[in-house]
This record gives C-alpha cells, sequence and structure tokens, in this order.
C-alpha cells in the first residue's frame, strides 16, 4: 500500500508516453533531485563534495555508458577507461589548446571518444562473444600507447596534460561546489537523455540484439548501425565521464587513472549495480566509490590486529569476493533488490 | 640474417611460454565454459606459495606443496564458486572468474606478502652458441618443459580413463552426465591441471621477472594467444603462442625503432583482430552456429 500503481487512468497519449507514469516514481525523483541541488551543497563538507559526490556522479556516467553497450545491447567491452581517457585527453586539448569554451570541450572530449570507439567497435560485426570481450582489450592497449608514445597528444613522455584554470561564462571555477554543479548538471542532463534513449527505438533494437542477434537481424535491425551506434553512444558518455573526472577531481589527464583496472572495476560496476538498468548504473558506481573508502575506515578502527598484508590486499579480496557473492545470489544486482522492495510495498501491510 | 634468426628462436621461446598459460585457459573453457580469467593470477598465486615454501623446505617438497595449493584452490573454486553457478550464462561465469582473478590475486598477496621476490630453482641462464645463434639456456630449458608437459598432457587425454572422462565433459556436459561421469569431479580434476599449468608458467616467468604482482598480468600476454588460435582449442593455443611470440618479437625489433617502440604490448592483439577479421573463431576454435 505504500507503493500504489493504480488509479493512474491514461487519458491522453502524452501519459501513455510519459518518461515516469507512475506519480510516486515522480514525487520520488523529484524528490531526489531537490536533494542533489539544494541540500548536498549546502550541508555537505568540501571533502565530501570533492571526494566523494563527484567521482561519484562521473563514474555513475561511465557506468552507464558501458551498460548501454553490455547491459542493453549485449557486447562485452574491457577497454572503456580508455574511452574515458581519449575523452579526457580530447576535451583539455580543445579547451586549453584551441581555447574552445567549457563545456563545448567536454562534449567534444565526448564526441571524439564516440568517434574513436565506433572505430574499436568495427570488428563486433565480425567478431562475437569472449572473442570480441578480448579484441577490446585492444582498444585498452593501442589507446594507452599513442596516449604515452605521440608527443602532439600529451606534450611528454608522462603522457600528462595539467588542467588550466577553469571559466565557464566568463566565471572562474574553483570551488568544490561550483564544481559540484557542473558535474550534477551535465550528469542529469544527460541520464535523462540516456533514459529516453533506452525507451525508444534504438533501446529496443539493441535489446533485441542482446537477446539473440541472428533473430534481430531477421527481423530487420541493421546489426551493423546499431551496435556502432552502442560503441558510440557507450563511448560518449565514457569519455564525458572521463573529461568531468579529469578537470573536477584528478586535476592532470594522466593515462594512469584510466588502466585496465578501472575498465574492470566499471564492469563490476554494473554487475553488482545491475546489467540494463539505469538505476543500476548509480547503485554500482555508488558502492564501488564508498566501498575503498569504508574498507580504508574499518581497517583504521583494527588497525593493531590486521596484519599489513592483509590491509593492503582487502580491498582486492572484498570487491572479488563481492562479484562471486552478487553474481551467486542476485545475478541482477542492486537494482533487483529495489524491485523486490517495491513488490514487498505494493501489499504491505498485507501478506497477500 | 642470423640476427634476423636469434630474434625468431628467442620470440618463438618467449612464445611457448606464452602457450602455457594460454593452455591453461584453453583446458578449463573447453570443459566447463569458464573463460577463466583468473589463470594469470593462477600463476601469481603459484609463484607465491612456491617463494614462500622454500624458505623453509627443500625444493622437491616446496613443488608438491605449490600443487597441494593450486589443488585446493581448483575444489574451492568449483565447488563453492562454480557450483551455483552452472547453467547460467557464459558472460556470467566470464565475470565470476574475474571475481576470482581478484580474490585468488588478494588471499595470495595477504599470505604471502606484496613485494617482488626473486625466485631461483636452479636452472642456468647462460647464453648457448648454436652455430652462430646466441640462445639462452634458461629459455630452452623452460621450452624442452613446456613441450614435455604438452606431451604429457596429450597422452594423459587420450590414454587414460580419467581424461578420456574429461573429454566426454568437454564434449557434452549433459550427455557425459547421462552416462555417470561425476560432472563437477571432471571439472575440478581440470582445474587441477590448469593449477599445474599455471605453477609451470608461474616458475618460468617467476624465474625471470620475479614474484610479484605483475606476474599476474602474463594473462594479458596470453589472451590474444587464445583468441587466435581458438578459445577451446589446445593445438590453436601452442601453435599460436609460437606465432604471437616470433610476431611481437620481430616487430618490437624491426618496426619497433620507426614509431616509438613499446609496441610489444598491443601487437599482438593487432595481429589476432586481423586473423578473427577473416576467420571469427581462430585458427582452430569451434564455429558456433546460430540458429533462430
Amino acid at each position: 500500500m505504500l507503493y500504489r500503481e493504480c488509479g493512474n487512468f491514461k487519458d491522453n497519449y502524452a501519459k501513455d508516453m510519459a518518461i515516469f507514469p507512475i506519480p510516486l516514481d515522480r514525487w520520488g525523483l523529484g524528490i531526489m533531485l531537490v536533494f542533489a541541488f539544494l541540500v548536498i551543497p549546502f550541508t555537505a563538507s568540501d571533502y565530501w563534495l570533492s571526494s566523494i559526490m563527484i567521482p561519484f556522479y562521473c563514474f555513475s556516467l561511465a557506468a552507464l555508458g558501458l551498460n548501454f553497450l553490455t547491459g542493453y545491447a549485449g557486447q562485452v567491452s574491457l577497454g572503456h577507461a580508455a574511452f574515458m581517457a581519449v575523452g579526457a585527453y580530447s576535451s583539455l586539448i580543445l579547451y586549453g589548446r584551441y581555447g574552445i569554451p567549457l563545456v563545448p570541450s567536454i562534449l567534444g572530449g565526448g564526441i571524439v571518444s564516440a568517434i574513436v570507439g565506433s572505430i574499436f567497435g568495427i570488428p563486433s560485426l565480425r567478431i562475437k562473444g569472449f572473442y570480441l570481450a578480448v579484441s577490446t582489450l585492444a582498444a585498452q592497449f593501442i589507446i594507452e600507447w599513442v596516449l604515452t608514445h605521440w608527443k602532439w597528444v600529451s606534450g611528454g613522455v608522462f603522457g600528462t596534460i595539467d588542467v588550466p584554470n577553469l571559466y565557464i561564462f566568463g566565471a572562474l571555477l574553483d570551488t568544490p561546489l561550483k564544481k559540484y554543479y557542473l558535474v550534477l548538471c551535465i550528469v542529469a542532463l544527460m541520464i535523462t537523455f540516456g533514459k529516453n534513449l533506452v525507451r525508444g527505438q534504438l533501446g529496443r533494437n539493441w535489446m533485441a540484439i542482446r537477446d539473440m542477434d541472428v533473430a534481430a537481424e531477421i527481423i530487420g535491425v541493421s546489426l551493423f548501425r546499431y551496435k556502432l551506434i552502442a560503441f558510440a553512444v557507450s563511448s560518449f558518455y565514457a569519455g564525458v565521464a572521463g573529461a568531468l573526472i579529469t578537470i573536477t577531481y584528478y586535476g592532470a589527464a594522466n593515462i594512469e587513472e584510466f588502466n585496465l583496472f578501472l575498465s574492470f572495476h566499471l564492469l563490476g560496476m554494473i554487475i553488482i549495480g545491475g546489467m540494463g538498468t539505469i538505476l543500476g548504473s548509480f547503485l554500482g558506481a555508488g558502492f564501488m566509490v564508498l566501498l575503498p573508502i569504508f574498507i580504508n575506515q574499518s581497517m583504521l578502527t583494527f588497525m593493531e590486529r590486521v596484519p599489513s598484508n592483509l590491509r593492503a590486499n582487502s580491498e582486492a579480496i572484498v570487491f572479488g569476493g563481492l562479484i562471486v557473492f552478487f553474481l551467486i545470489v542476485e545475478p541482477y544486482g542492486m537494482a533487483r533488490l529495489w524491485h523486490t522492495i517495491k513488490e514487498k510495498m505494493r501489499l504491505w501491510p498485507f501478506p497477500y | 640474417m642470423n640476427f634476423f634468426f636469434e630474434v625468431l628462436i628467442t620470440g618463438l621461446l618467449v612464445g611457448i611460454m606464452y602457450s602455457l598459460v594460454a593452455l591453461g585457459f584453453a583446458l578449463i573453457y573447453k570443459a566447463s565454459d569458464v573463460f577463466n580469467f583468473a589463470q594469470g593470477d593462477m600463476s601469481l598465486l603459484a609463484g607465491l606459495a612456491l617463494v614462500g615454501f622454500l624458505t623453509i623446505m627443500p625444493l622437491w617438497l616446496a613443488l608438491v606443496c605449490t600443487i597441494a595449493v593450486m589443488t585446493l584452490l581448483a575444489y574451492a573454486t568449483v565447488f563453492i564458486i562454480f557450483r551455483p553457478l552452472v547453467a547460467r550464462p557464459p558472460l556470467i561465469l566470464f565475470m565470476a572468474a574475474i571475481g576470482l582473478a581478484f580474490l585468488v590475486q588478494g588471499i595470495g598477496q595477504s599470505i604471502w606478502g606484496t613485494d617482488a621476490k626473486g625466485l631461483n630453482i636452479g636452472i642456468p641462464d647462460n647464453p648457448i652458441i648454436l652455430g652462430e645463434l646466441f640462445l639462452s639456456s634458461f629459455d630452452l630449458i623452460f621450452g624442452v618443459v613446456a613441450a614435455a608437459l604438452v606431451g604429457g598432457l596429450v597422452l594423459f587425454f587420450q590414454k587414460t580413463r580419467t581424461g578420456r572422462a574429461l573429454r566426454a565433459v568437454a564434449d557434452d556436459h549433459e550427455a557425459a552426465l547421462s552416462v555417470g561421469i561425476p560432472l563437477l569431479n571432471a571439472w575440478a580434476v581440470t582445474w587441477v591441471i590448469a593449477g599445474i599449468v599455471a605453477t609451470v608458467a608461474g616458475i618460468a616467468w617467476g624465474s625471470r621477472l620475479g614474484v610479484q604482482f605483475s606476474l599476474s598480468l602474463i594473462a594479458l600476454k596470453a589472451l590474444p594467444v587464445l583468441i587466435l588460435g581458438g578459445i577451446d582449442s589446445i593445438p590453436g593455443a601452442i601453435l599460436a603462442g609460437l606465432v604471437v611470440g616470433a610476431g611481437e618479437n620481430l616487430a618490437e625489433v624491426f618496426i619497433g625503432p620507426y614509431v616509438g617502440g613499446g609496441i610489444q604490448t598491443f601487437f599482438p592483439y593487432l595481429m589476432a583482430l586481423l586473423f578473427l577479421w577473416f576467420r571469427p573463431y581462430g585458427m582452430f576454435g569451434k564455429e558456433i552456429i546460430d540458429r533462430v
């Protein structure tokens, strides 16, 4: 009885096509947006804003990108961190070297990343399954190599570009609060766009390809077009996320931040969060951002009793254990838990 | 020309070691459809365990103990992780293997430490002069060991009762179950064999590079070998290992200087990608035919 779906009469087309047809969902989302825009910025400390909330939003965006590709279109990518790196470097080059305004250069970074991503997506037309998963590793290694070896891109052997002073509409972007708003606005817009993307024709075609590509091709879904679009959209999101996290959190584009392990972590985020759901990208990203902090804090508490080797490796153990745990216990991820809670609330307080 | 052959043969010998790692992948994939991403971490674990045991016991006992550890790992993996996941889609099994990789690496390093350790089991590393070619005796000895291991595996799979059961499981899970082969035990045995292969690879690579975290990254070297040869093919893994080893060494020496070097990290992937474009299932991989 807490969560009601009845009494919701769709008496015109606009209501039938509404993005959130259930009033309760709309209110819940509205409250969360108000919370994110008005409550968090004025109650959270600078540390929370800049070291937890900003990475959380950026990784959610990147995880959402990977979710389009893996969760919706069914193509595994092990090179997604590299696409984030492409976005980061190209947006900084556009902003710092060519003087293009900030928001267009962030989006431009995304577009460059989309182009690179669709190039590496071409093998998906011939290669499937694990062969494809391994081929996407090629993206990771080739991009890493290009960024460290081509001086024009990175300006040196170390492959690092520092973030200059950022101006947006003439105002200096310096405090964590301003950065927080920049990230939040872009992320909110892109999530809305993504939500609409997957419930439209594009998303349905992706899901058809994921469920069985031969059948999808027979009913008229062009594999060539939709697989490449999946790679392009997915790496666009990754690129924007990479650009955002670099300018607001890392402070310098460095290939070390976007290594293979980040690719695995992104994959872990969408498994733990829930593949093929928007909500899952957020839950997974939030979980993976908070997990290391939580582990470190608890290790500090039990400092004396835990041997140092275990302390250094506890993150890997907990991370690996959680992936396995979720796959065994809840293969649809944390987003499924929310679904279960809804089912329970629908009947509460009655047993059936 | 001599230089060319030297580079080629060194590459081939390195390639054998890639084959060893790829072989572990292929064995497990064939038997249980698990794309075992933890193969490199298993090598790391074996190396760490061996170094750890060597400090308190002689070599032969340390080897026995290491293989006991790998056996324990194999049974734990199959019965704790993969038994609840039977009949799940391959992608889920793959992700479970990624989780396993983190677990194995974390647990191994928690027990035996994260610092780099030397591993010396008394194999000489001298240059051998063969005609006009300079080769490393260490590489040669490991080439022979690897060849012997592969020969032993072939005999095991073709001639013994267990080997035949394992091949039956690889062919068709349900048919194997219906004639009374215990599926989980067969998987566990396969994982033990993969563990032994990982141990040999761990010793070979550990003696060259030292036993440390980066040892687990040899899995990344073996992956292009694996897809080039075909994921479920043992001869494919061996042949592709040689091709990749020779190819990347030649490319690094003869093409590398023109583009700034360091192309060894991705050249095998390029080779595999190009080849797969024409044969999407590698050299000897089983072609999957989709039906609607």
